[in-house]
C-alpha cells in the first residue's frame, strides 16, 4: 500500500543522506522524496512516498526513528491529510493545439507561466494522481519535458507535526 | 579559562571520559592529536599494527567491560581499514568511539592526499557519525559521541576531525550531560505490557526463555538468573548471549540455532509461550522464519530497540525497555502476587525436554590417533576452571568453543556473532587482556582466521599481553569445508590452506612461545605448560586437529529448527 511518511529532522549536513541511505540499505522503496527547511531553520521536513506491507511500513517508521538526526516520524496516510505536488510541464504548442492546451490547463486549474511561439510551460499543483491524469490527458507527442517536486503533505485540522 | 588546541581538547575529552586505553595508529591527519597524546600519561595509547585491529581491540575491551572502547586512526586508508572493525561492532551493538583524522577543511572535496569521505563510507555501519568542522563544536561532539555510543541500544560512533580543527584553539568546556531533542532512548518498560507478559508466562504450558546479546550488554545477567530460577523455566542463550545464564545450570539447554543443541532448538520450536529478551530472532538462531512461525506460540519480546521487535517474527507482547529493569519488574510482580507456574504442567514439559536432552547431541567420537577439536575445548575448560575470558575468531572453532566451553558468567565469551569477522580473535584478546590483567585471556582460533590479524602478535609483544592462543589447525577453512562436504558434493573449492607457516617459529619470531601438539595424549600437558609454566607469556599452541571434524548438530541454512542434522545421521 502507498504511504506518505513525514519526517522532522535536524537540519544538519548529511541528515538527508542518512534517510536516503537507510532506504537503499534496507531495500525499502522510495517513490518520491522532498525536503526543505521549516519555519524553524534548525529543522528540516522531509516527505517520502513509499509502499509496502504493514510490516514493512512499521519497520520503516521504526528504523527512521532510530536515526539520531530524526526527531519525529508520522505516517500521514494513517489519517485525514492533504497531499500536493507541483509539476512544470513544457509542451509543444502550435496551431490548434495552443487553444486546446490552454483549455486543458484551465480545466486542471493550472497556469501557463511561459509562452513562446512554439511552446508553453504549464504549472500545475495537485495530488500526484491528478498530475498523472493531466499527463495522460495530453497527447504524448506534445510533451517536451516534465519536472515534478515529489509529494508533500500535511495532516488535516488539529493533526500537527511539530517539535 | 585557558585556550586549548583541538588536539588537546580531544585528549582532554578522553580523560574526562576516563578512557584508559586508546588503540590506534598515527598518520598525517592525526599528528597534532598524537603530539597532544605524547604530552600526558593519563590516556595510554596502544599501537596496533593495522587499524582494523585497533577497532577490534577497542571493541574487545568494551565487550569485556561495559566501557566504551576507543580507537584513533588517521584519514584515508586509516579510516577505511577501520571500517571492518566498525561494522563488526555495529552488528553486535558494541559501544565504540572511533576518532579519525581528516584532511584540513579547505582540502575536503579536492581529492587531497589520504582523503576519503569517512562519514559517507561509515554511515551505514555506525550508530551515528560526525564531521567536526569547527573547533568550538569539538568537545560537545565528543561528549555526544560517548553518550550515543553507550546509551539505548549501544553502537559505534565515528568522530571525523579535519586536521586544521586539531590545530585551531578555543576555550575548553566539557558539558556534564547531553540533551538531544532527536535522541531519547526509552528505558522504562510499559507496566501494562509487563503485567500482560507475566500473566502469559504463568498461563504457559510449554514456556521457554530465549535471550541474546542484549542481556549481556545491559548487564542484566543477574536479573535474568533470578527471574529464570523463580519461574523454573528452560532457558537458552544465543551465541551472543552466552554467560547471561550459568551454562552449568540444569535449566540451561545450551545454545539455540544453526549449531544449537537438540533440546534448545526443539524447545524453541515447540514452546507455547516464548520469552525473548535482548535477542533478535536472527536467521542463524531461528532458521527459516516461516517455518518458525508455522507453529502457534505467543511471543513476548523485551528489547531496548523498538525496531528489533516484530522485524523477523510477529510478536504478541512487545516490551520496549531496559532489560534489567523490565526483568526486575517481572520478578517484583511475581513476588507481589505470590504466584508461580503450575508445577505439574511444568514438570510434564521438563520431562519432554529431558527426553530431547537424553539424545546427548554434543557427543562426539574421540579418536586415538588424531586430536579432536572438541576435546581441546573440553580440556581448555578444565584447565582454566571455566574462568577464562575466551575470545574467538569465526568458523568451526568458534562454534566448538561456544558449544563446549561452559560460560557461567557474562562478558567471558567474546566473538563476532553478527558480522562474522575472521581476524577478530587476537585483537579482542588484546582489548580484554589490557582491561582485565588479572584474568586469563584465551583466543580460540583456526589457522585461517588467525592469519587475518596475525600482525598483532607484535602489539601483544610490545604490551606484554599473556594471551594464550589455541589454534585449532585442521589445514582447512573448516566451516567452508564442512558446507562444501555437505552441500557441494565434497568439491573443496579453495578451502584447503596450503603453504601454512610454521606457527611455532612464527610465534617465536615475534618473541613469543610456540608449542605444537599433534597427539591427543599431549593436549592436557601442553595446556598446563602454557597456563602454568608460561603463565606470563603469550603462548601460541598449534593443535593439529582432525581434518574431517564437523560441527553438529546443524540446521542447514533456510531450514526449520526441528530439521537438525546430527552426527549419527552421516
Amino acid at each position: 500500500m502507498r504511504h506518505i511518511i513525514s519526517i522532522l529532522l535536524e537540519n544538519e549536513a548529511g541528515a538527508l543522506s542518512r534517510v536516503a541511505g537507510l532506504f537503499s540499505a534496507r531495500a525499502y522503496n522510495i517513490e518520491t522524496l522532498t525536503v526543505a527547511p521549516t519555519e524553524d531553520v534548525s529543522l528540516s521536513r522531509l516527505t517520502i512516498v513509499t509502499s509496502g506491507t504493514d510490516a514493512v511500513i512499521e519497520q520503516i517508521t521504526k528504523q527512521l526513528n532510530k536515526l539520531i538526526d530524526v526527531i519525529k516520524v508520522v505516517d500521514l496516510s494513517e489519517a485525514a491529510h492533504i497531499e500536493r505536488e507541483l509539476m512544470l510541464i513544457k509542451v509543444r504548442a502550435t496551431g490548434k493545439d495552443r487553444e486546446e492546451l490552454k483549455r486543458l490547463a484551465d480545466i486542471f486549474r493550472g497556469h501557463i507561466i511561459d509562452v513562446t511561439e512554439s511552446t508553453y510551460v504549464i504549472e500545475l499543483t495537485a495530488s500526484g494522481a491528478k498530475l498523472d491524469s493531466f499527463i495522460q490527458a495530453i497527447d504524448a507527442g506534445l510533451i517536451l519535458e516534465t519536472v515534478r517536486t515529489g509529494v508533500c503533505g500535511i495532516g488535516r485540522g488539529e493533526r500537527i507535526l511539530k517539535v | 579559562m585557558t585556550m586549548m588546541t583541538g588536539a588537546e581538547i580531544v585528549i582532554r575529552c578522553l580523560q574526562e571520559e576516563k578512557v584508559e586505553y586508546v588503540f590506534g595508529y598515527p598518520g598525517g591527519a592525526v599528528l597534532h592529536i598524537y603530539d597532544a597524546l605524547f604530552k600526558q600519561d593519563q590516556v595510554k595509547h596502544v599501537l596496533v599494527r593495522h587499524e582494523q585491529a585497533a577497532v577490534h581491540a577497542a571493541d574487545g575491551l568494551a565487550r569485556s567491560s561495559h566501557k566504551v572502547g576507543v580507537a584513533l586512526v588517521t584519514s584515508g586508508p586509516g579510516a577505511t581499514n577501520a571500517v571492518t572493525g566498525i561494522a563488526t561492532a555495529y552488528m553486535d551493538s558494541i559501544p565504540v568511539v572511533v576518532i579519525s583524522g581528516q584532511v584540513p577543511n579547505d582540502y575536503i572535496g579536492q581529492d587531497a592526499f589520504q582523503e576519503c569521505d569517512t562519514v559517507g563510507i561509515t554511515r551505514p555501519c555506525v550508530k551515528h557519525n560526525f564531521l567536526v568542522n569547527d573547533v568550538h563544536k569539538l568537545a560537545q561532539t565528543i561528549k555526544k559521541a560517548f553518550y550515543i555510543a553507550n546509551s539505548g541500544r549501544p553502537g559505534p560512533v565515528v568522530v571525523d576531525i579535519p586536521k586544521d580543527v586539531t590545530a585551531a584553539k578555543c576555550k575548553f568546556e566539557y558539558p556534564e550531560t547531553i540533551q538531544m531533542r532527536s535522541y531519547n532512548p526509552v528505558v522504562k518498560g510499559h507496566l501494562g505490557q509487563i503485567k500482560k507478559a507475566v500473566h502469559l508466562l504463568l498461563e504457559a504450558k510449554r514456556p521457554m526463555i530465549y535471550t541474546g546479546g542484549g542481556v549481556v550488554l545491559a548487564n542484566g545477567a543477574e536479573q535474568l538468573t533470578r527471574l529464570t530460577r523463580r519461574l523454573g523455566f528452560p532457558i537458552t542463550n544465543t551465541l551472543m548471549g552466552l554467560g547471561a545464564y550459568p551454562a552449568t545450570d540444569r535449566q540451561f539447554l545450551g545454545m539455540p540455532g544453526m549449531h544449537g543443541t537438540v533440546e534448545a532448538n526443539l524447545a524453541m520450536q515447540h514452546c507455547d509461550v516464548l520469552l525473548a529478551i535482548g535477542a533478535r530472532f536472527d536467521d542463524r538462531v531461528i532458521g527459516n522464519p516461516d517455518n518458525f512461525a508455522s507453529l502457534p506460540r505467543k511471543i513476548i519480546h523485551v528489547d531496548i530497540d523498538p525496531s528489533s521487535i516484530s522485524k523477523r517474527v510477529k510478536v504478541d507482547v512487545p516490551i520496549v525497555g531496559n532489560v534489567p529493569d523490565v526483568l526486575e519488574e517481572m520478578v517484583r510482580l511475581l513476588d507481589a502476587g505470590n504466584t508461580g507456574p503450575d508445577p505439574e504442567t511444568l514438570a510434564a514439559w521438563w520431562q519432554e525436554i529431558e527426553g530431547w536432552r537424553a539424545k546427548q547431541c554434543m557427543k562426539y567420537v574421540r579418536k586415538k590417533s588424531v586430536i579432536m577439536p572438541q576435546y581441546v575445548i573440553e580440556k581448555l575448560y578444565e584447565v582454566t576452571g571455566g574462568k577464562a575470558i575466551v575470545t574467538s575468531d569465526v568458523g568451526q572453532h568458534q562454534m566448538w568453543a561456544a558449544q563446549y566451553y561452559k560460560f557461567d558468567e557474562p562478558r567471558r565469551w567474546i566473538n563476532s556473532g553478527g558480522l562474522g569477522t575472521m581476524g577478530v580473535g587476537l585483537p579482542y584478546a588484546m582489548g580484554a587482556a589490557l582491561q582485565h590483567p588479572e584474568t586469563q585471556v584465551v583466543c580460540v582460533t583456526g589457522e585461517g582466521s588467525i592469519q587475518m590479524c596475525i600482525q598483532e602478535l607484535s602489539t601483544a609483544k610490545q604490551f606484554r599481553l599473556p594471551i594464550k592462543i589455541i589454534n585449532l589447525n585442521n589445514r582447512y577453512l573448516g566451516m567452508v569445508r564442512q558446507w562444501q562436504e555437505m552441500f557441494y558434493g565434497s568439491r573443496y573449492s579453495e578451502s584447503y590452506m596450503d603453504s601454512l607457516p610454521d606457527f611455532v617459529k612464527l610465534a617465536e619470531a615475534y618473541g613469543h612461545v610456540g608449542i605444537r601438539v599433534e597427539r591427543p595424549e599431549d593436549v592436557e600437558a601442553a595446556l598446563h605448560k602454557a597456563f602454568v609454566d608460561y603463565k606470563d607469556d603469550l603462548v601460541f599452541i598449534d593443535f593439529i586437529t582432525d581434518q574431517k571434524a564437523n560441527v553438529f548438530p546443524m540446521v542447514a541454512a533456510g531450514k526449520g529448527l526441528a530439521d537438525m542434522i546430527l552426527t549419527e545421521d552421516l
